[in-house]
């Protein structure tokens, strides 16, 4: 029976009244009095020298408060990289300079180049157009194989190369790996491409600067994922503005899926100029400059190989891959073609020896960095792609060489320095199996066949790496800051509870989800507790949310200090009725005496806390707030089987999708309703970037997939109705919520199936193609069973 | 600047916008409406739906001007005056047919104009009329469902919570 309120309850999102009655405050709702608007002048080439910049005209036009350029910024850091990665011979990263608007040198068609502020974003705009640009064009370096080429033009004059890195790992493993190859009755090789492409949360980015000078404060609204990130990223390291000096607030974001973690040029600009102006700056990006100025993400090529025993169990595997920097490192931007793929390139499988190499590159497009999975769909697509090859190649059941290789006893030590807590592979599968209904498939494709189309079934599984993540750990790995959360739990006197927490909603629905949680602790109504978020005036310190973090860090930051209110509680709760602490049980919202019929309600516990006429003083202090931090010790490892059934029409090439089972094992659950919406919302991007999205340069750096027109967004008609299933459920064992997080994993698993799916479809038409590239498009489908 | 006036949620509204301003724009900024939202700026993305005269526009495709005198119905005028949420914003409650909100007050209000002229619509003609709106967090299984029940068809069988 499900439950109608608490933890496992599908509770309706609280937050849903203001959106859809259009008040919800996203932060271009919000305008300062007097403030100005901010144009970006972006470079319209790839490469250039920029030569100068002649403001005079532009100037001197109607409503112009003052034009900045890079020179305004040589006094400025520039924008700081929050993670280091070294290389396979011990030397750290190549890492370039980044300037908040260009100087010396343009990069990337979108950089910004100089900045007007004017009364109006209109006359702003026209000032603009009336700035003159010199800039002597060079050659782009867009392809990355000839970015790392000898002679190759340099995106970057003061670092060495456009190598960032070549990455290997595990280094000492190489050697091993090689003559396992070397013995082994069966290699299989793929090669293929993780398309590059544009995360499009709805809402684009907004700043919004405000300083006051009376008391030298500064705040910036900012669409972020993670506003306490941006004030120490942005305070310590660009502006040098102190904490307590900067006030950071990400009010309603419309979505964010990773390119919203990152602090960027325009958040620091409008910072910057709201004090240099004495007034609010406020700027709000169009969709065409979100392309151009958005952390892009994916964009891997690879090679992968894996080696299999005469009796096809996996030996060894090994992995060539070269990821796409952009022209600078984004914030985050080294880590995800290493640590959050590399050490997930084991799967779900006992596959005993491992090698990665990863050559990260510059080139002259815009910078790529996290995007919902963040290296870990790269890492599924390669893996599941290559069983799938390796089971067609070899004759035999793609799902029983997937069963034959699980691993199957936990916690499970990978070749590749993780450690699996839980996991139950043969149970998803045997779920997915069942809602795929592959028994009725022959008949489905006989139907579709009938039709003169091809049916395909596909499979895959997955595993994910969230809730990053032990703070000693990643420190070791490069990571410039700790990935803890925090959470202030505030009980007001007459019962209700305001939690404050780092971790940030920008769709989850966490002001519902975190609420359960608390009310089921103390046994009260979720209405008795509000969630709050976004606002570093407001919360103590947070790292925010993204890889699948916020249940499994924040969710346990909070049941942590909420742990803590009820010790107190009890505490106040046993001098009430006169017993002995450890004899006070909590439940249903009051406190009791064991084994009697004394009891206090919660309500009056914490009125005494702040009326303490009757009440411990000597042993405790008055009121009721506590602070939690909580540092996981381990990363949580969710999995899962998905199976995607597809219609291929062999006339046009188009492919369809006509079913999608999903099984999941998210461990425990507090809103399922929630949990499978953000499936559906991950599996939507994850069949996007499989059929329909590519981000696209031509060789001249120019971004030919710019807009809406041109980058394919999944549309309600290229989407089925799901079927998502998360009652496999092995809860993570170092959590004390026994969650695993569930942000991702729609997009993780989705792309392989899909292909899988596909190369069925086209088997089954008598056309033996062992790999198409993503996106399937229809003429890249066609040109494959007409090739 | 031209004085424009027209009628907003049953109300006169009236301000001064360039011959440029778009409809949304007037909305957002001159009569502080900013629940009608602006995602892209291709007409693509339909964030910035409105009912103008009872029809389903892209108010960042019609400039101000070409709304003098007429009705304009927005995400802000759908709930009933007391706040009780009407059968199409309760139909997104109650399926989670939103998450992070911003595409929502297009939806509704797309999904408005299509109840009115098909009050039975079938899956796919609703993924068809939803061609203009574009969702990145639900991936639309929720959305549809919502439009079907607030229709008054039987969604239990589609699938999930």
């Amino acid at each position: 029976m499900p439950k109608d309120s608490g933890i496992g309850a599908s509770s309706k999102r609280r937050e849903d009244i203001r959106f859809l009655t259009g008040s919800g405050n996203y932060t271009d709702d919000i305008n300062i009095r007097g403030q100005a608007h901010v144009y970006f002048l972006r470079s319209d080439v790839a490469h250039g020298t920029l030569k100068g910049i002649d403001t005079s005209a532009a100037e001197a036009m109607d409503g112009v408060v003052r034009i900045f350029t890079g020179a305004d910024f040589e006094a400025v850091g520039g924008m700081p990289c929050g993670w280091q990665v070294t290389d396979r011979h011990g030397q750290p990263m190549l890492e370039p300079k980044h300037p908040i608007l260009a100087h010396g040198k343009v990069r990337h068609v979108g950089e910004p180049i100089a900045a007007v502020v004017a009364d109006t974003l209109e006359q702003a705009r026209d000032a603009a157009e009336a700035l003159v640009v010199d800039i002597d064009e060079l050659p782009a370096v867009i392809d990355m194989k000839e970015a790392v080429r000898d002679g190759a033009t340099k995106v970057h004059d003061d670092i060495a190369s456009n190598l960032c890195y070549d990455w290997g790992f595990v280094e000492e493993n190489k050697d091993a790996v090689n003559k396992a190859f070397e013995e082994a009755a069966h290699v299989t090789t793929l090669e293929l491409v993780n398309n590059r492409l544009v995360a499009n949360p709805m809402e684009p980015r907004v700043a919004v600067g405000d300083y006051a000078r009376g008391t030298d404060e500064h705040t910036l609204y900012t669409t972020s994922q993670n506003p306490h990130v941006i004030r120490l990223l942005m305070g310590a390291f660009v502006l040098g503005i102190p904490e307590h000096k900067l006030r950071v607030v990400a009010p309603d974001v419309g979505g964010g899926f990773g390119t919203k973690i990152f602090h960027y040029q325009e958040e620091a600009f409008c910072t910057f100029a709201a004090k240099a102006c004495n007034r609010a700056v406020k700027w709000t990006s169009s969709r065409s400059e979100a392309f151009l100025s958005d952390a892009h993400g994916r964009d891997h090529v690879t090679k992968i190989e894996l080696a299999l025993d005469k009796d096809n169990n996996f030996a060894a595997l090994r992995t060539d891959t070269y990821a796409n920097m952009g022209a600078y490192l984004s914030t985050f931007a080294p880590s995800v073609p290493t640590w959050l793929h590399g050490t997930l390139m084991a799967g779900n499988y006992k596959t005993p020896l491992i090698y990665v190499n990863v050559k990260a590159v510059f080139t002259n497009t815009v910078p790529v960095d996290a995007y919902r999975g963040a290296g870990r769909p790269e890492a599924t697509y390669q893996l599941e792609r290559l069983v799938d090859k390796a089971a067609h190649e070899l004759g035999v059941d793609p799902i029983a060489l997937r069963r034959q290789n699980f691993i199957t006893e936990f916690p499970y030590a990978t070749p590749v320095a993780v450690e699996y807590d839980t996991g139950d592979y043969h149970a998803t599968m045997d779920k997915l199996e069942e809602m795929a209904d592959i028994a009725g498939f022959a008949a489905r494709r006989r139907e579709s066949e009938a039709k003169g189309k091809l049916r395909g079934f596909g499979v895959n599984c997955y595993i994910e790496a969230c809730g990053i993540a032990p703070s000693n750990l990643v420190g070791q790995l490069g990571a410039r800051a700790g990935l803890y959360e925090s959470a202030t739990v505030r009980v007001n006197a007459t019962g209700g509870l305001v939690v404050m927490t780092g971790s940030h909603s920008h769709g989850q629905g966490h002001e519902t989800s975190f609420a359960q949680v608390v009310a089921e602790m103390i046994g009260i109504d979720e209405n008795m507790v509000e969630i709050v978020h976004g606002d570093t005036a407001r919360g103590p310190m947070g790292m925010g949310t993204y890889g699948s973090r916020s249940i499994a860090v924040g969710g346990s930051a909070m049941v942590r200090a909420t742990e803590k209110i009820i010790a107190k509680a009890k505490k106040i709760a046993s001098h009430l009725l006169e017993a002995s602490e450890s004899d006070i049980e909590l439940k249903d919202g009051a406190f009791s005496v064991a084994g009697t019929d004394k009891s206090v309600a919660w309500g009056d516990v914490t009125l005494a806390a702040y009326v303490p006429h009757n009440y411990p003083l000597d042993d405790i202090e008055p009121g009721l707030e506590e602070t939690a931090f909580y540092d996981p010790s381990n990363f949580t490892y969710p999995s899962g089987a998905y199976a995607c059934e597809v219609e291929l029409d062999p006339e046009t090439g188009h492919v369809s999708i006509e079913r999608f089972s999903a099984a999941d094992d998210f461990g425990n659950i507090i809103n399922p309703m929630i949990v499978t919406g953000q499936v559906h919302g991950g599996l939507a991007q994850g069949i996007g970037q499989a059929l329909l999205e590519n981000c696209v340069y031509d060789a001249e750096g120019q971004l030919l997939s710019a807009s809406y027109m041109d980058y394919a967004m999944p549309r309600a008609s290229d989407l089925p109705f799901y079927d998502v299933d998360h009652s496999c459920q092995t809860p993570c064992t170092h959590n004390p919520l026994g969650v695993k997080g569930c942000g991702e994993a729609g997009a993780i698993g989705s792309p392989p199936a899909v292909v899988n799916a596909v190369l069925d479809a086209m088997r089954s038409g008598g056309k033996n193609v062992s790999h198409i590239d993503m996106p399937v498009t229809p003429s890249r489908v066609w040109a494959a069973m007409n090739g | 600047m031209t004085k424009v006036t027209m009628t907003v949620n049953g109300k006169s509204a009236s301000g001064d916008v360039e011959g440029r301003t778009l409809l949304v724009e007037f909305l957002r900024e001159n009569l502080g409406l900013t629940g009608t939202h602006v995602g892209c700026d291709t007409s693509q993305c339909g964030a910035c739906v409105v009912h103008v005269d009872g029809e389903a526009v892209k108010a960042c495709t019609m400039f101000a001007v070409e709304a003098q005198g007429a009705e304009v119905a927005t995400i802000e005028g759908q709930a009933a005056p007391d706040g009780t949420l009407n059968t199409i914003q309760q139909a997104f409650q109650d399926h989670h047919g939103l998450q992070c909100g911003f595409c929502t007050p297009g939806m509704v209000m797309s999904a408005a104009a299509l109840l009115k002229d098909n009050p039975k619509p079938t899956e796919a003609e609703i993924r068809h009329y939803l061609d203009g709106n574009i969702c990145r967090c639900t991936g639309y299984h929720n959305i549809v469902k919502a439009i079907m029940a607030a229709s008054g068809q039987d969604v239990s069988r589609i699938a999930a919570e």
